[in-house]
């Protein structure tokens, strides 16, 4: 046992996983920005609200069924939108149902996302009559727009997968009252 | 004449100090099928006084169609029934030809017979799917779902939608059926009766199933009858009415089918009824396969736009463009008659039934929809009050209601 000289002991180098993201080597921790790592934990966990009003929340149903199987994204539907950070506004949205529609978007947390699935959510469609508002971005503010009437379960996917790439881009979008 | 209907309303009193209070459900909640509300009155769990309200997906359909010729209002009876869309297709499409005297080909006939009852299994598959899923049981959720992707990608062989279809025309189909699509079937409703086995296996003598189903939500006869009810509600509680037995339409007169009917009239007598409709589709699908003809699949005195790929057709395929079609079907009044005419097709929902009120015009003065799950909803008082709140779910789900079709 001879003893170790202070010049031998050297520097572990932190071995980059991804990017930015550095782990140390030895022990169980790694080094990151703390936007990746919220991110990271809100991108892989949408827990979307079942808002489905009309036609494509057949589709939506139909993604989250055995086929296309929703749950291998981290996406499990809530009933409640207290427990949801993502309303999928599936269908045509009238008038009577607009007032509900904004206070069901009220009631859900922060960070809360909307997609608006299908034509008729997004502009509303065929229905340009008296009793149909055209998009649902008049009541509410949307992230990600899915065109299509209705929409495949692949472009509902592909609609989720641009939800999580703009979640993995946000900044500062955490802090103990959000 | 009409008389209240009376139900004999055993409400056992919970506690005795007469405490009542209003329960709001809906229009946002995972087992209304939609966006249907209910306002009940309780007392403790029991129902005393239940009201449906409904028009939170209205859309304006009768007026849309007002201002549109009858080809183009073919799209809107897509988002009726939105489960089931190919046979509202048929149905407005069988109403707008009795309306214009047109005689369709008998291989466009079988061909629509044929994606009507593919339509009838898709929709039974998702009523079982969701409804056992309301009740309980989640693993038939998956099981049917894994049976209507098969349907839905045939579908989208057949004229490319999985959901919203507009195949059929005024006059015949838009495409027809290929070798691929006939020898899936085939293969897909010889499985078939595997499949059901399936399902009933899961659930037919499940324990908490027959706990949740026999005995609740039972509808007699005559009360069925003076509710409105129709399709497989009625059937459940005796009655033996089919519109595709009683008044056929399209290839039904041309096969060999039976009416399944069952006398209990609660929520299992209805769900039996269904699962019987299931294996009488698949029977219906084999002959049709079996017996389709060849020939044209569409009139030659269709006023539809014209596909231009297909059939020897009065209108070229030039004219096909909005306006020039528009203008064509607003000039030519001979071909329209003036008057009103009804006609009721059978969805999987019930009966459907369109009223058209023509002026002569290319347009229909009037369009209004006799659309089943808007009477089902009508019925719900008559299941739920007297019942406990839990089984407001099972008689939602059995009255098999589409809020799109209801509210319109």
């Amino acid at each position: 046992m001879g003893e170790i000289k202070e010049s031998e002991i050297q520097e572990p180098a932190l071995i980059e996983i991804a990017d930015g993201v550095k782990k140390i080597p030895g022990i169980n921790a790694v080094l990151g920005p703390l936007n990746m790592l919220v991110n990271w934990g809100r991108a892989g966990s949408i827990w979307p609200m079942t808002f489905g009003l009309a036609c494509c929340a057949i589709e939506m149903m139909d993604t989250g069924a055995s086929t296309n199987d929703l749950d291998r994204f981290g996406i499990i539907f809530r009933a409640s939108p207290r427990q949801a950070d993502l309303m999928i506004v599936a269908g045509t949205l009238s008038k009577k149902m607009a007032p509900l529609l904004r206070r069901v978007y009220d009631q859900m947390p922060e960070p809360r996302y909307v997609l608006a699935m299908g034509s008729c959510a997004c502009s509303g469609g065929v229905f340009n009559s008296y009793a149909v508002t055209q998009g649902v971005d008049t009541i509410v503010p949307v992230d990600v727009y899915v065109p299509g009437c209705p929409p495949r379960p692949a472009a509902l996917m592909q609609g989720l997968i641009k939800m999580q790439e703009k979640i993995l881009q946000e900044q500062y979008r955490w802090s103990l009252w959000r | 004449m009409t008389r209240p209907i009376t139900k004999t309303v055993n409400v056992p009193v919970a506690d005795g100090d007469g405490e009542r209070y209003t329960l709001k459900m809906g229009p946002q909640h995972p087992a209304t099928h939609g966006v249907l509300r209910v306002d009940l009155e309780l007392d403790g769990e029991t129902i005393i006084k239940c009201s449906p309200h409904v028009g939170y997906l209205h859309r304006g359909f009768d007026k849309i169609a007002e201002n549109r010729t009858y080809a183009q209002s073919l799209i809107l009876t897509d988002r009726l029934d939105y489960i089931a869309a190919m046979a509202n297709n048929v149905g407005y499409c069988v109403a707008v030809e009795k309306l214009l005297g047109i005689s369709v080909p008998l291989r466009a006939k079988y061909i629509r017979t044929i994606v009507c009852e593919m339509s009838r299994i898709a929709s039974h598959l998702l009523w079982l799917a969701t409804h056992a899923l309301d009740i309980g049981a989640m693993t038939v959720f998956l099981y049917c779902f894994r049976e209507r992707e098969v349907l839905l990608d045939l579908f989208e062989e057949l004229c490319g939608a999985r959901l919203t279809f507009s195949y059929p025309r005024i006059g015949g189909v838009r495409q027809d059926v290929t070798k691929n699509f006939v020898d899936v079937l085939q293969r897909f409703v010889a499985d078939f009766p595997m499949h059901i086995e399936e399902y009933e296996t899961l659930i037919d003598t499940n324990r908490i199933w027959l706990k949740r189903t026999v005995g609740i939500g039972v509808l007699s006869a005559s009360e069925a009858l003076e509710l409105g009810l129709t399709g497989a509600c009625l059937r459940g509680s005796g009655v033996d009415y089919d519109i595709r037995k009683h008044r056929p339409y399209d290839a039904y007169d041309l096969v060999d089918f039976e009416v399944p009917i069952s006398d209990d009239g609660d929520i299992y007598a209805r769900y039996r009824c269904r699962m019987e409709e299931l294996h009488q589709s698949g029977r219906i699908i084999q002959q049709c396969i079996d017996q389709l003809p060849p020939g044209s699949i569409i009139s030659e005195d269709a006023p539809d736009l014209v596909m231009p790929l297909h059939g020897q057709r009065k209108v070229e395929a030039g004219s096909s463009s909005y306006g020039t079609g528009l203008i064509r079907l607003l000039e030519e009044k001979e071909h329209f008659p003036v008057g009103d005419i009804y006609v009721s097709t059978e969805v999987p929902k019930g009966e459907l039934g369109f009223y058209f009120i023509s002026d002569g015009s290319g347009r229909p003065y009037r369009m209004h929809m006799r659309s089943p799950s808007f009477i089902h909803i009508s019925a719900l008082p008559a299941l739920a009050e007297g019942s406990m709140i839990a089984d407001l779910i099972a008689n939602i789900g059995t009255l098999d209601v589409v809020l799109g079709e209801c509210d319109r």
